[in-house]
């Protein structure tokens, strides 16, 4: 009688491609691993960072890319007093809109802060890169206070 | 519209209890009774006797691909049936097989929306339908994104704190009457506003709860629900836009895509006696509400909304089902339902439903 031959095969749960992440999506992504932000400008002028491909208003192809600063305003936010388990910072932290210098369109982001009094809309705050950067949106750590930073 | 547009009849409702959680019921157990109870409001044997069947859910909400697919157990569906599924809420699958009816390709359809929400973090769920490289990779959760329009309309006065509140304390009101309500009972405004922020600056009263249930509706041509000989309501309108996927690109405060979609379905074609307004947030209630033009003579959200008890992928079609029963019963003569999807009210459905 022959021993059962027990057949087995390695098996990775996921999406075991790489996906293009194409020419607008792909510059801005390439831009955060060399610590650049970049936007594009819309049909109406406005500079949006992150860029969009396509117009939010006439779906015209965008590609007039815009570097903006590494600094901006906070156009709104909110006080997450519990994190997540999934959430970037795991110290009460805010999430907020921040139009950075040189753009129109806010983008969204997580802002570290000791508590939430020192924030407000309108306060000044500045990028905090990942100590390695891999062209990612992560690669922005966390936005801080500009009167904080260092 | 090009072909001549057919009355839709809405002819049976009926919805779960909202439950925090389900506990073991699966889906299928969930969806069962829902369409049990329309069948018979109507007096139908079971699904072979409508010509076509829609659903509305989410498999991010159950986990698995194709978990949709396990819905259509509930129907019993031998010999083969008509059927048709929309990753989206249930308001959506009763826009599908109202198209459905009105090209003549049915003249009735049972629609069901359902989900289990309990066993997964749901804010955190629905990140992964925002943007794939820019928002979902962060987990920007669905409460704090509502946060951000809160903030954007309490910083423009648009709104103060109070106002929230108000919309909260109607809400728990208005659901001592709904048997079916998960939250309920008399409270303040004072008291609302005396509670802690969660994610500042909301409260977690201002965020509707998590809700595990399902409900069915059926449709017909005029003719067809006056052959069955049941009292029905006249679908009047309906309509659905939709805004950028960027939410900073969008003006966060008023709800455009909801204006747009009540002119084409004809909000102001007459008094609004009743609205039911998907509303998972209470700013987003206002927003909603000005949106519509709705004014004083317009009781709004008398079940509780979505406040008192969230069926993701089927609160939308609750609200119509909400107006449908309020219009049969003589308590109403005309009435708006509205359904949303997505984050900040981004996909607005408004629908105008009409005594017959």
């Amino acid at each position: 009688m022959s021993p059962t031959e027990v057949l087995s095969e390695a098996f990775e749960l996921g999406f075991t491609y790489t996906r293009s992440t194409g020419p607008v999506v792909g510059r801005f992504l390439t831009g955060l691993r060399d610590r650049r932000i970049e936007g594009v400008r819309a049909s109406d002028g406005r500079v949006m960072v992150p860029p969009m491909e396509y117009d939010p208003d006439t779906a015209a192809a965008l590609d007039d890319f815009v570097e903006v600063g590494q600094q901006g305003e906070i156009v709104s936010w909110c006080w997450v007093s519990e994190p997540r388990k999934a959430h970037p910072l795991q110290q009460p932290f805010a999430w907020a809109m921040i139009r950075l210098d040189g753009a129109d369109v806010p983008m969204i982001h997580c802002v570290s802060a000791a508590s939430e009094d020192q924030l407000a809309t309108g306060a000044r705050v500045q990028v905090r890169w990942a100590e390695e950067t891999r062209g990612h949106i992560a690669d922005i750590a966390c936005f801080e206070l500009a009167e904080v930073a260092q | 519209m090009s072909v001549q547009a057919r009355d839709i009849a809405i002819v049976a409702f009926h919805q779960s209890d909202c439950q925090a959680s389900a506990g073991a019921t699966n889906e299928v157990e969930l969806i069962m009774p829902e369409i049990r109870a329309v069948m018979d409001q109507v007096g139908l044997r079971n699904a072979q006797d409508v010509d076509f069947v829609c659903s509305g859910s989410c498999d991010y909400l159950q986990g698995a691909a194709f978990a949709f697919v396990a819905g259509v157990d509930a129907l019993g569906a031998v010999p083969p049936i008509r059927e048709s599924h929309v990753e989206m809420d249930a308001a959506w699958a009763l826009y599908e097989s109202v198209l459905k009816i009105r090209m003549g390709h049915a003249d009735s359809a049972l629609i069901y929306g359902f989900a289990k929400s309990s066993p997964g973090e749901l804010p955190i769920v629905l990140s992964q339908q925002l943007d794939p490289y820019y928002l979902a990779p962060l987990w920007v959760d669905t409460v704090s994104l509502a946060a951000l329009q809160a903030r954007l309309m309490l910083d423009a006065g648009k709104i103060t704190e109070a106002d929230m509140a108000a919309v909260v304390s109607r809400s728990r009101h208005n659901a001592m009457n709904n048997p079916h309500a998960q939250l309920a009972g008399e409270v303040s405004v004072e008291s609302l506003l005396a509670q802690q922020h969660f994610v500042s600056p909301l409260r977690r009263h201002d965020c509707c709860p998590v809700s595990d249930g399902a409900s069915a509706m059926i449709i017909a041509t005029v003719e067809q629900a006056k052959a069955w000989g049941k009292p029905y309501a006249i679908l009047r309108g309906i309509d659905h836009r939709i805004e950028s996927h960027n939410l900073c690109t969008r003006d966060l405060t008023e709800s455009p895509s909801t204006r747009r979609a009540a002119e084409a379905a004809g909000v102001a074609d007459g008094a609004v006696d009743v609205a039911e307004l998907y509303a998972p947030f209470s700013h987003q209630e206002i927003i909603l509400s000005r949106a519509l033009g709705l004014g004083e003579g317009t009781s709004v959200n008398p079940s509780g909304g979505v406040l008192a008890g969230n069926l993701m992928m089927a609160s939308g079609l609750s609200r119509v089902g909400e107006v449908f029963q309020r219009i049969v019963s003589g308590e109403a003569r005309r009435g708006v339902a509205h359904a949303t999807s997505g984050p900040c009210l981004q996909h607005n459905l408004v629908a105008v439903v009409e005594a017959a």
